[in-house]
């Protein structure tokens, strides 16, 4: 047992991702609760597979090696869904079936038993993004911005323990983007939970505020100490 | 662009009127019988006289039983098996690997399946032979009535086998919507178990796109002919193929009450895709207070291993029976209870292709004409829809769906008589138009997703160049579409090989196909010979893919991005 074992927060040991025997990123680093770290890269340069690394989706054409850990409880061979790392898209992913307010109750854990409990845990998480009211309407009459802000209450409504945010402004146009940023980050602060944000665009680097680290795409080795 | 002033262009017509022409001409050919009307054998009155007739015949709710339970059980079971399977599997190694063989479990025809499955389970076959005499002490086969049971098992067995690679391959389609992946990965990441994750958040949204091929197997299941035949009980025999019998007898009499009782199969067909519209709504309610109570199923290790098993064992009957299709014609001698043939040959089999030539020219004549003529329609359709901006509409698709939601029974007894009217009763050409109604749909349905998929700046870009539309259609669109459109046309022969009542009608006897052959000599005596048919029936299919796999790797062996992934 490694001295990972007992740090909380979000700690990726050792993580070498391949793809056909070549290396695409390794990465060794840790979050603390609260903080953001920023991987910044073009497209191909690694940066998804590590996410899905992290959440449990690798794909089986990419080999990993090292131990991804979230607060002392190492991740790498349980279940996607036992992770309890919350994820977000590039764009909002809201359940176009489902009304807003069931796709806010759909991430509600069981334990919550009585569906009026279960409403009123929705409506107010839907409050809490200056959306009260909206709970009956179908996802697909809401703005992009309102899309973003309840699919991330959907998100930390499931009571995840990280946060991983695949590129998850860029859907959005400038104005609403730094608004919608400033209430992930701030919430996810609230919460104490450590996140890792995926991006290409700076601005969305320097409002994370935490470390960034960049990858170059099609370079083997892309090496992170962190 | 051209303005479309609301006019349906050519080729909708034209479909339009391939569908729906034959398909009412039908129907109003069979209701007028069935109310004893018929002026070309000299019933120029109505009467209810057919009916009672109909309802006089021994064992008749037996019949109708036995088609609507065994139908209606089948499809719903094959649904139940494809959806539990796609939830607990999809995306795996184990999904991608079985994929690769349901695609070509998909193009046996029913027939060739059916003796196939029989040439497994009965008595005397391949199961009972590997665990016998040293298991069960039989050294005669048991005297067990399957296939043939009166309950129609061994039927449903045999449609299950059938309809589980068709309605796999439409769900398979279906995944391929945007997103799809993304939803199962959210679900996950919100702490649901793959099942849960694929009911709750990604069947809703494409259970739309299988609705139609569902109901298609409703209607095939109730009122399937050749299956039964094989694999069906026998005293009584269900619905359809009791009224094959009466409108193929020598006592043209009975073709009143036949048609009696295409009317009587429509309603079942009907009735029975009623049942299952109302088992839907059921479930849907059941499952729509299930989507925001949160239960997530995360322990789900038992459901999935559950879902695999029927899957699995589909696969493995088929893959089987298509193999015993072989060695049944390769077998000199294959005397219960040994598990292999005591002796081998070929001769028998060189044998019957001499002679099963004829037949088998004939298919390939109307499975090429066929699916050619389908699939340049489909193209037709397509481009000019596509030019004029027309969205596929829910008519559109409905209409193009109508044959397969009908019995075929229900309008082919009335169509044979048009067909004998005007001559086409008996010839090739009559067959392949028999045919055309049911491939096109299969034409439609393999080729509108690819073509709607290709990116439409292509043809933009070449039409800025100054290209005619047709230029843009033969040189660009044509060969981007080069796989995709062969794939479709050897769905379309694999589709027309299989048609068995068609065939029946139509070529009233003067065209025969390897189908037709098949399913005659499948009561009859000899093993070898049933199995040597049911095997030709399987060339047209194979040749078909095959070109549509070869074909297009020669021609783009320099282009990779024309290569297809994964």
């Amino acid at each position: 047992m490694s001295s990972s074992d007992r740090i909380s927060g979000l700690v990726l040991e050792n993580v070498v991702i391949r793809l056909g025997g070549l290396p695409l990123l390794d990465i060794d680093c840790r979050i603390l609760p609260g903080s953001v770290l920023t991987i910044m890269g073009e497209s191909g340069s690694g940066k998804s597979s590590l996410l899905d690394f992290v959440a449990g989706f690798l794909k089986p054409d990419f080999r990993a090696e090292g131990r991804a850990l979230l607060n002392g409880r190492d991740l790498t061979s349980l279940p996607a869904q036992d992770r309890q790392i919350g994820l977000m898209f590039q764009s909002p992913l809201l359940f176009p079936h489902m009304s807003v307010l069931q796709n806010l109750m759909f991430a509600l854990p069981a334990t919550c038993r009585r569906r009026q409990d279960r409403q009123d845990l929705a409506e107010r998480a839907l409050a809490d993004v200056g959306l009260a009211g909206f709970g009956k309407r179908d996802p697909a009459t809401l703005s992009g911005g309102q899309q973003t802000r309840v699919a991330l209450m959907r998100t930390l409504l499931a009571e995840p323990k990280a946060l991983l945010l695949d590129e998850p402004f860029s859907s959005l146009d400038r104005t609403r983007r730094a608004e919608v940023r400033e209430l992930v980050f701030d919430l996810a602060r609230k919460k104490g939970l450590p996140v890792l944000l995926v991006s290409h665009d700076e601005e969305d680097a320097r409002a994370a505020g935490g470390e960034v680290h960049r990858l170059e795409a099609g370079k083997a080795g892309n090496g992170l100490d962190c | 662009m051209p303005k479309t002033d609301g006019l349906p262009d050519v080729p909708t017509v034209l479909v339009t009127t391939l569908l729906a022409g034959p398909v009412l001409a039908g129907l109003a050919g069979t209701v007028l019988p069935a109310f004893g009307y018929l002026p070309v054998l000299g019933h120029d009155s109505f009467s209810g006289d057919p009916f009672r007739k109909l309802f006089s015949m021994p064992g008749l709710t037996t019949s109708a039983a036995l088609s609507f339970s065994t139908g209606l059980a089948a499809s719903v079971a094959s649904l139940a098996i494809v959806l539990l399977f796609t939830a607990g599997w999809a995306g795996t190694d184990t999904f991608r690997r079985l994929t690769r063989f349901l695609s070509p479990l998909l193009s046996v025809p029913h027939a060739a399946a059916a003796i196939g499955l029989a040439f497994l389970i009965a008595p005397s076959g391949f199961l009972v032979r590997l665990i016998s005499p040293w298991a069960t002490g039989w050294t005669r086969p048991p005297d067990i009535l399957i296939p043939g049971d009166p309950y129609g098992l061994a039927m449903t067995v045999g449609l299950v086998a059938k309809e589980v690679p068709f309605l796999f391959l439409m769900t398979l389609a279906a995944l391929n919507r945007p997103h799809v992946q993304e939803y199962l990965k959210a679900g996950a990441s919100l702490g649901y178990g793959r099942m849960a994750t694929f009911f709750k958040v990604v069947l809703p949204q494409i259970y739309p796109l299988i609705r139609l091929p569902v109901l298609a197997v409703i209607a095939y299941a109730t009122s399937v002919v050749d299956v039964a035949v094989i694999l069906g009980p026998t005293t009584p025999q269900p619905l359809a193929p009791r009224l094959v019998g009466w409108m193929n007898d020598p006592d043209l009499s009975l073709r009143l009450m036949a048609s009696a009782g295409a009317l009587l199969q429509l309603l079942l067909s009907a009735s029975a895709l009623l049942v299952y519209l109302l088992l839907e709504t059921l479930a849907g309610s059941c499952l729509r207070t299930r989507f925001s109570n949160g239960r997530r199923h995360p322990r789900e290790t038992p459901g999935r291993v559950f879902s695999l098993l029927p899957m699995l064992l589909i696969v493995a009957a088929m893959s089987l029976s298509v193999a015993l299709l072989g060695v049944w014609s390769l077998a000199k001698s294959w005397w219960f209870p040994a598990s292999l043939p005591q002796a081998w040959s070929l001769g028998r089999m060189l044998d019957a292709l001499k002679s099963g030539g004829p037949s088998l020219g004939a298919t390939l004549v109307i499975a090429c004409g066929a699916a050619a003529i389908a699939t340049a329609l489909t193209l037709w359709l397509l481009e000019a829809r596509g030019n004029a901006r027309r969205r596929e509409t829910g008519r559109m698709k409905a209409l193009i769906f109508l044959p397969l939601l009908l019995p075929q029974i229900g309008f082919l007894f009335g169509l044979q008589m048009f067909f004998l009217l005007a001559g086409l009763s008996g010839t090739l050409t009559g067959v392949l138009l028999a045919h055309l109604i049911f491939v096109f749909p299969y034409a439609f349905l393999a080729l509108s997703d690819p073509w709607n998929r290709l990116d439409p700046r292509y043809a933009k870009a070449a039409r800025s160049t100054g290209a005619s539309r047709a230029r843009v259609f033969f040189q660009i669109q044509l060969p981007l579409l080069l796989r995709p459109v062969l794939v479709t046309f050897a769905v379309a022969a694999a589709v027309s090989t299989g048609q068995y009542l068609p065939t029946l009608m139509i070529g009233a006897g003067r065209v025969v196909t390897v189908t037709t052959e098949s399913v005659a000599l499948a009561s009859g005596g000899s093993r070898q010979i049933a199995a040597l048919y049911a095997l030709l029936q399987l060339i047209v299919p194979l040749a078909g893919f095959s070109l549509a796999a070869l074909v297009p790797a020669l021609a783009f062996r320099n282009r990779a991005a024309m290569r297809l992934e994964r």
